[in-house]
């Protein structure tokens, strides 16, 4: 019975391995999904079909983390195989995620707005006109609550962080690091380049849903 | 809840001390940590033992040297690691028991002493502590502020409604044991693959010892390092509660409460969900082990 048992689960794990699904601990499983759009299919799917033993669906760039505690993983693991099967066959145009876009308008008198401009090699007006012509789509949430990495940005905007981060950014303000652009949620500390400000709240806990950003949001700045 | 009882005053906070319920699920993907007590088997036994639901708010005590003040008469129970408790009135304090209901007449104060063992302490109070809720949870989250702040001298916190509780049914309930030198149960992955083939069982090898500087986000561990079999960064990804991250350096961290819900460095492992606990009551210094096996049959079957 025992030996039968664990054939039984050796061929479920290979079948998870070969679908690129990993075990993270007894009640979670990742999925490697290659590719941040693909992470937004699946989470979309998933959405959509959601057992209710799950208790967070988290994409990040390469992977898509499903927690269900107490649930049955080998179900739910042949369940995320079958819809990574699926986002796969989507057409590579379909980005998944919400047709919505949501318009961030910003003033853009960034304290480092002049530096980037010469990292850049832009005029100001250059670096704003790239900045709200980009088609921004949220990648993931991380390093605090409301705070979306916004992936998509004209890569002549990618510069590096600040060599020595601030202490404190306040809230509101709009930034660029590496490939990412965002808006600090609440005030943190932080060592992204600070372009500019928006009056529209990312984050408010009191709110349902505390943000308008999600993974797949489709997002664009607008010169206010 | 929204209506008040009465007042728990914050005479003394002790080392450091939170309101805690069992967290914020469900918000991971907004980059909100779960947060909740680390020893949440302890809070939900403080809650039972006053007929509380076991997700109410109560406090988390760390090192204990805490002193509070009841405004009204108020059952309590007081679970965790294991400390002295009394119960006073001007000078003269008597002892009053763990893991039992406890009955505090109104102006009465509640001494939580220096735990002889472990680390975290936890009082709940019949009709729990009734603070604001943010994001449905009133816990005090340290990694990303979201919850009341932790505990000073003269914080007033609310105590709700007697409401529809359960009855106070037990008089007392065996502690549950804090191991000397626990062996914490390990379920490989997911990122096993990133270290060299000998980590895991360096890992299982040698006892680690608990560093100072770890807390609600996490026990960080000096020991043999763990080393990789795969250089660069892993993209940022998804993190379970109980997970050992490995930093550069080497030396696991695992994962607590209030960890980030997404991170970078590769995961060689994550501690069975049952241990998790016991990880909650280590102190620096401490020492600590390692070994192979996940509940495999339980989880497959």
């Amino acid at each position: 019975m025992r030996g039968r048992t664990g054939e039984d689960e050796r061929v479920r794990a290979n079948t998870r391995e070969a679908a690129g699904i990993r075990r993270a601990g007894e009640h979670a499983l990742l999925v490697e999904t290659g590719s941040l759009r693909l992470s937004h299919r699946l989470d979309g799917l998933l959405r959509d079909r959601r057992p209710p033993e799950v208790t967070e669906i988290v994409p990040g760039p390469e992977t898509l983390l499903v927690v269900a505690p107490g649930g049955d993983l080998d179900r739910l693991g042949a369940l995320l195989a079958e819809l990574a099967a699926e986002a796969r066959a989507r057409p590579d145009d379909d980005a998944g995620g919400d047709a919505e876009t949501v318009v961030i308008p910003v003033v853009y008198d960034g304290a480092d707005l002049a530096e980037v401009a010469e990292l850049a090699g832009l005029t100001v007006a250059e670096v704003i006109a790239r900045h709200t012509a980009s088609e921004l789509v949220v990648g993931w949430l991380g390093f605090a609550p409301g705070f979306a990495y916004l992936t998509g940005l004209d890569p002549a905007l990618h510069v590096p962080r600040l060599p020595t981060p601030r202490t404190c950014v306040p809230p509101g303000s709009v930034a660029v690091a590496g490939p990412y652009t965002a808006v600090y949620p609440s005030a943190s500390p932080g060592g992204w380049r600070l372009i500019g400000r928006t009056e529209l709240r990312v984050w408010d806990p009191a709110a349902d849903p505390p943000s308008p950003l999600r993974p797949g949001t489709r997002v664009r700045f607008e010169a206010a | 809840m929204s209506e008040i009882r009465g007042v728990v005053e914050v005479v003394v906070p002790g080392p450091y001390a939170t309101v805690q319920d069992l967290g914020r699920p469900g918000y991971a993907h907004l980059g909100v940590p779960r947060s909740g007590a680390a020893d949440a088997p302890a809070l939900r036994l403080a809650n039972r033992l006053v007929g509380n639901p076991e997700g109410h708010a109560g406090v988390e005590f760390t090192f204990g040297g805490a002193v509070l003040r009841f405004s009204c008469g108020a059952w309590i129970a007081v679970t965790g690691a294991p400390c002295p408790v009394e119960v006073g009135d001007g000078d003269r304090w008597r002892p009053a028991g763990m893991c039992a209901p406890v009955w505090v007449p109104a102006g009465h104060r509640v001494r939580i002493g220096m735990p002889w063992r472990g680390l975290r302490t936890y009082l709940a109070v019949r009709g729990g502590i009734a603070v604001e809720p943010v994001l449905g949870s009133r816990a005090s989250d340290s990694l990303s502020g979201l919850g009341p702040a932790p505990l000073a001298a003269g914080s007033v916190l609310p105590i709700g409604r007697d409401g529809p509780l359960g009855p106070i049914a037990v008089d007392q309930v065996p502690p549950r044991p804090v191991p000397e030198e626990p062996v914490l149960r390990v379920l490989p992955g997911p990122r096993d693959d990133w270290f060299a083939p000998e980590a895991l069982a360096a890992l299982c090898a040698g006892p680690y010892t608990v560093s100072p500087d770890s807390n609600r986000v996490g026990v960080r561990l000096r020991g043999a390092a763990l080393r990789r079999a795969r250089r660069g960064e892993l993209p940022s990804e998804g993190m379970v509660g109980g997970a050992i991250q490995v930093p550069p350096d080497g030396l696991p961290i695992v994962f607590l409460a209030d960890h980030p819900p997404t991170g970078g460095y590769p995961v060689i492992g994550v501690v069975a969900s049952a241990d998790l606990p016991v990880v909650a009551q280590l102190r620096p210094g401490d020492r600590v082990r390692f070994t192979l096996g996940g509940r495999r049959t339980r989880i497959t079957r």
